[in-house]
């Protein structure tokens, strides 16, 4: 007997897509000149043009959020600042599962997740910074501690509106106004948040958001009139604008790379380290920053690991992000799709032992199958690189200290996962980390209330929780 | 004595096997079960996981209030689900308190329900408190009334005393009271064991000992037959499979009320167990109400139309 | 020193200083720069002061490799412990509170009652900045109320090896040290010109200090010269460039964009905010059940 899931597929109809997009500047909707195509990567199908934003846009957006800093923004209370956040929240509640399609649709992310996860902490994510508004003596930066003005915010395509959320509500409690570029794959739910912050009559130009590539982003840290860069994408980038502001008053945070390690101790609970496994390398198609990409096994344990794995993976059920049972969509793009293909090719040539689950995969779209590389080492190109894909390599150790001493062998510092069923163990490797978020017997969990960030070349700051307001705020008093 | 190769029976190699058993990580059993419930079940595959869940129901009826108009009522319920409807598939079996199985295997017999078992259950159920002279005699009865299955309570007091040898003497006896004649159903009532640990450690030690079903709980007990309990032992009996090449059964019993549950669990048997464990001889629901939601539900997706409890009969 | 010039000019006797070889302090010893080079320290009232030893990249390469070994261990020490052996240094600093007065003097021109506030000042700072050891997870961590069976908290840890690179005096160099360190970062601190003087003198009291080798390192000489290299070193994560000209930051921080080094200047107020530039928050995150 099988049991076939028919499709269970939620409907689009919930969204209106609208054929063409300009910027949000000033309260408004402008045209932008020259546009590109938005795709949806499951099926290549065209969802709608927007616009490429060029340096005049980002000057007028700019404008528009000076303008409101030192008009409007800079003179409301804490208290009614927070009230446009709590405002923004509850709409956000109110048209959670057409944000959820839009964003599937233009990212290829599962229903399941935007629906559970993504949007509902997008809404979170506001209604906890609207708290925040009217009590920022008390987040440790002394008495009236003071906004830096205009926040240019650039966020990455792998959680979009989740992103702005990072982004834009700590901005705004704070008091910063914001110019906001979304990823050039994914710009619709931004732009619909545009229509969010309309209905909740926040004051014109508080958010601006021009979309466009990336000299659309380039054009943002660069402008003189930009006073704190926010930044989630590659450690390339996070360099470069690192080097662009060197000379700068601006302040920046930076959230970058990751090649989290996740190690598993001969104690670990197996059938949940499975779960937390492929929730840390499978979660939203290992497009995540602080993914368990390094899967860092006990000899002892590992064969009876991987079986475990590789028959839990075969349960993956990759396919149409909008079907309500889908685990695993598509990737976002065929940019994405290369680099993750390449890299996998050097895993193959250097040796790494290659699995994967029988998939069938649209010839449509961009897509690969979740995939683990066993025998790999600690020189291999992915056990090094960040694949930003559902790519797992697989490498053991003997010694507590040895799975540390590997764990840490990277540039990057964003997180780390330890299982263990020894609470001393968890503490010590905990410890030992030098990671900005660990997870201990579970992975890949966020919250508003918990700083996220990393260490070393993952990055510089935080965003969320108390820790996360320090990054748009001088200190007071 | 040996156990399967693995265990010689005694309380020392049995403490030393359970030790060794990974823990279950509470949060991440909860999680996965959530995970799972969000499957979406629709149009085909929703047909056929209400007729496999109907096959799969263990009607019950475990009252003190208990007659044999009750008894004989719910057997031609059992083989005849939907009197309308003749492609409604016959019950799992019928569960009975020990005096009532000669009544039910006699009236199945009567209307065309040879097919459908009757299950005992016995030991001093619900409570197991009983001396094992008691356990047996009962066992016994209801197999010599013609109980094809026997559900058993382990002693909960034993096992929440680590008295590991003591519970799994028990099992083994009955298990030998059953020898070829009746399936043995080894019930954990997982609402007093409270930890997922001990409701793995339970279930190995009911598979070790000779267990051809382990069961969540008596019904007596809330919380019982939850997701994550019931996900625990799906994942105990696929690895027993694995290291033993015999396939347990699973049955959840009690809280299970609605269509929606029922195809929970399904789900979680195929996504933790496997497909092979969906078939009633490797998967029962101990239900009462919940035969009638599915019929009602069955009802909908043939007329297309919401059905109400006029239209399914209420034994 | 001073004095003994002038009373020595009234003796027929009169006896000869013994001077001080200036060197460098790395890994608790006090080695020259290995490139042989010396500067010269001279003052307008005295003319030649001291010849301190001209650290190169080399001598810093050194130093980085001993503040990275020293840096698990001094991270390692309970908070208390951290505290007391900074107490202790405050302890010496005290006793030999003249010394350092008169070196300053000497060495920068400025007057006595000058010289003497400002070592109490440092004094003070670096007592202040000691008793911050056990109070910074109070401070800068948090327990974080999150929406999920999980005990999530937040506490700072230090970020490694932190180069730091004060103005020219004893003040800025205390100042710039005291909150690098205290926090269990091990720290390199490049000391220009004439602040050599004292903070060489400093580095007599780590070394009979509990301080652990290698926790701080002090090189003498030139910001221009070392700056560029610390800046773009590898395994340095984090870096006070308080003491650098403005113009000159902008290059500073171009170079450490490469390991995205955290790079800091500050106006010299002090506030435990200077700890926490140097430290990294750190969020863990386990399930509750049972």
């Amino acid at each position: 007997m099988t049991f076939e899931y028919a499709p269970a597929p939620e409907s689009r109809a919930i969204v209106d897509i609208k054929a063409k997009y300009g910027h949000f500047i000033d309260g408004k909707f402008v045209p932008g000149k020259k546009h590109f195509a938005t795709i949806n990567p499951a099926t290549e199908e065209v969802l709608s043009q927007i616009s490429l934003g060029g340096a005049s846009d980002v000057d007028k957006a700019v404008a528009a959020a000076q303008k409101a800093y030192t008009k409007t923004w800079s003179k409301l209370s804490g208290k009614e600042r927070g009230k446009y956040l709590y405002r923004i929240a509850r709409i956000l509640q109110e048209r959670a599962r057409e944000f959820a399609v839009l964003e599937t649709l233009d990212n290829g992310k599962p229903i399941r997740e935007t629906r559970d996860i993504d949007i509902p902490l997008v809404a979170a994510h506001f209604f906890y910074h609207a708290g925040w508004a009217d009590k920022l003596d008390y987040a440790g930066l002394g008495k009236s501690p003071q906004p830096h003005g205009v926040a240019g915010q650039i966020i990455p395509w792998n959680f979009p509106l989740l992103m702005l959320a990072w982004k834009v509500a700590p901005a705004l409690a704070t008091g910063n106004t914001v110019v906001l570029k979304p990823a050039e794959t994914t710009s619709l739910t931004a732009l619909l948040f545009a229509e969010v912050c309309q209905q909740a009559e926040l004051p014109d130009g508080v958010v601006n958001i021009v979309t466009g590539d990336g000299s659309t982003g380039a054009a943002i840290v660069n402008h003189p009139g930009i006073h704190k860069i926010a930044f989630t994408g590659s450690t390339e980038v996070g360099k470069k604008i690192a080097r662009a502001i060197a000379g700068t008053n601006k302040k920046a945070t930076l959230e970058l790379g990751g090649k989290g390690a996740n190690i598993v101790f001969d104690d670990a609970p197996l059938d949940e380290t499975v779960e937390g496994i492929v929730n840390g390398i499978f979660f939203n198609q290992g497009h995540v920053c602080c993914a368990g990409s390094r899967l860092i096994l006990q000899e002892g344990i590992a064969d009876e690991l991987i079986e475990k794995l590789k028959v839990r993976m075969a349960k993956i059920r990759v396919g149409d992000p909008l079907d309500k049972n889908t685990d695993l969509g598509a990737i976002n793009s065929r940019e994405q799709l290369s680099k993750i293909q390449e890299l996998t090719s050097a895993g193959d040539a250097e040796g790494a032992e290659r699995w994967s689950p029988a998939c069938n995969l649209s010839a449509k779209g961009f897509w690969f199958a979740p995939t683990i590389f066993t025998g790999v080492t600690q020189a291999h190109r992915i056990a090094r690189e960040e694949i930003f894909g559902p790519v797992l390599s697989i490498l053991t150790f003997r010694t507590p200290q040895e799975a540390i001493e590997k764990a840490n062998n990277t540039p990057f510092g964003l997180s780390a996962g330890v299982w263990s069923e020894k609470g001393s163990r968890i503490l010590w490797a905990t410890q030992q980390f030098r990671a900005g978020v660990v997870w201990a017997n579970t992975f890949n969990k966020f919250d508003p209330a918990s700083p996220f960030g990393g260490y070393k070349e993952s990055g510089w700051g935080r965003e969320g929780g108390k820790h996360g307001l320090a990054a748009y705020l001088k200190e007071g008093k | 004595m040996s156990f399967y190769g693995i265990v010689d029976g005694s309380e020392s190699s049995l403490k030393h096997f359970l030790a060794q058993l990974p823990g279950v990580d509470q949060v991440g059993a909860d999680a996965r079960a959530a995970m799972l419930a969000t499957r979406s079940i629709k149009t085909s595959s929703k047909r056929w996981a209400i007729d496999t869940a109907i096959s799969m129901v263990d009607l019950t009826t475990l009252e003190g209030a208990d007659t044999a108009g009750k008894v004989r009522a719910l057997c031609s319920k059992a083989v005849r689900p939907d009197p309308t409807d003749s492609t409604v598939p016959s019950v799992g079996a019928i569960c009975v308190y020990n005096d009532m199985v000669a009544i039910a295997r006699t009236h199945l017999d009567a209307i065309g329900g040879k097919h459908v078992p009757v299950a005992a259950v016995s030991t001093a159920f619900p409570s197991g408190r009983a001396s094992m002279e008691v356990k047996i005699q009962d066992t016994q009865d209801a197999i010599d009334a013609g109980a094809a299955e026997i559900d058993m309570v382990i002693d909960r007091g034993a096992f929440l005393s680590g008295q590991y040898g003591l519970v799994f003497d028990e099992i083994v006896k009955i298990r030998e009271v059953c020898g070829d004649r009746a399936h043995l159903k080894v019930i954990f009532e997982t609402g007093e064991l409270v930890t997922y640990d001990n409701v793995r450690k339970a279930s190995y030690l009911a598979m070790l000992a000779g267990a051809d079903f382990i069961k969540t709980s008596t019904g007596k007990v809330a919380p019982a037959a939850t997701p994550p309990v019931v996900l625990v032992m799906l994942e105990a009996v696929r690895d027993f499979y694995q290291m033993t090449q015999r396939r347990i059964g699973v049955k959840p019993a009690g809280g299970i009320r609605n269509t929606k549950d029922a195809i929970k669990q399904l789900v979680l048997v195929n996504e933790t167990a496997g497909p092979e464990w969906l078939t009633p001889e490797y998967f029962r629901i101990g239900a009462s109400a919940l035969l009638n939601d599915l019929l009602m539900q069955r009802m909908k997706m043939d007329d297309g139309y919401y059905a109400s409890p006029n239209y399914v009969t209420i034994d | 020193m001073a004095t003994s010039k002038k009373s020595s000019s009234n003796k027929p006797a009169r006896r000869l200083e013994v001077k001080k070889t200036y060197k460098l302090y790395i890994n608790g010893a006090f080695p020259r720069s290995e490139s042989g080079r010396v500067y010269e320290v001279t003052n307008s009232k005295n003319g030649f002061v001291a010849n301190p030893s001209l650290a190169s990249r080399k001598d810093l390469r050194d130093a980085v490799v001993a503040a990275r070994a020293a840096q698990s261990g001094w991270a390692k020490a309970t908070a208390y412990n951290r505290g007391q052996i900074l107490y202790r240094i405050a302890e010496m600093l005290e006793g030999r509170a003249d010394q350092f007065a008169n070196e300053i003097v000497l060495a920068s021109g400025v007057t006595p009652k000058k010289a003497h506030d400002e070592v109490l000042a440092a004094i003070e700072r670096w007592v202040w900045y000691a008793g911050w050891s056990d109070k910074l997870s109070a401070a800068f961590g948090a327990t974080n109320p999150v929406s999920g069976p999980y005990y999530n908290f937040t506490i700072p840890e230090p970020q490694g090896v932190i180069a730091v690179a004060p103005a020219e005096s004893f003040l800025a160099l205390i100042d710039a040290i005291a909150p690098a360190i205290i926090s269990g970062n091990t720290v390199i601190a490049l000391v220009p010109g004439s602040a050599a003087i004292a903070a060489m003198t400093f580095a007599e009291v780590l070394a009979t200090s509990d301080l652990p080798a290698g926790v701080l390192n002090i090189l003498t000489g030139s910001h221009d010269e070392l700056a560029p290299w610390a800046a773009s070193h590898m395994d340095i994560d984090g870096f006070d460039i308080s003491g650098i000209d403005k113009k000159k930051r902008a290059e500073l921080k171009v170079a450490g964009a490469e390991n995205l080094k955290r790079i800091h200047s500050f106006d010299g107020a002090v506030s435990p905010t200077r700890i926490f530039a140097f430290m990294e928050a750190k969020t863990v995150w386990h399930p509750i059940g049972v």
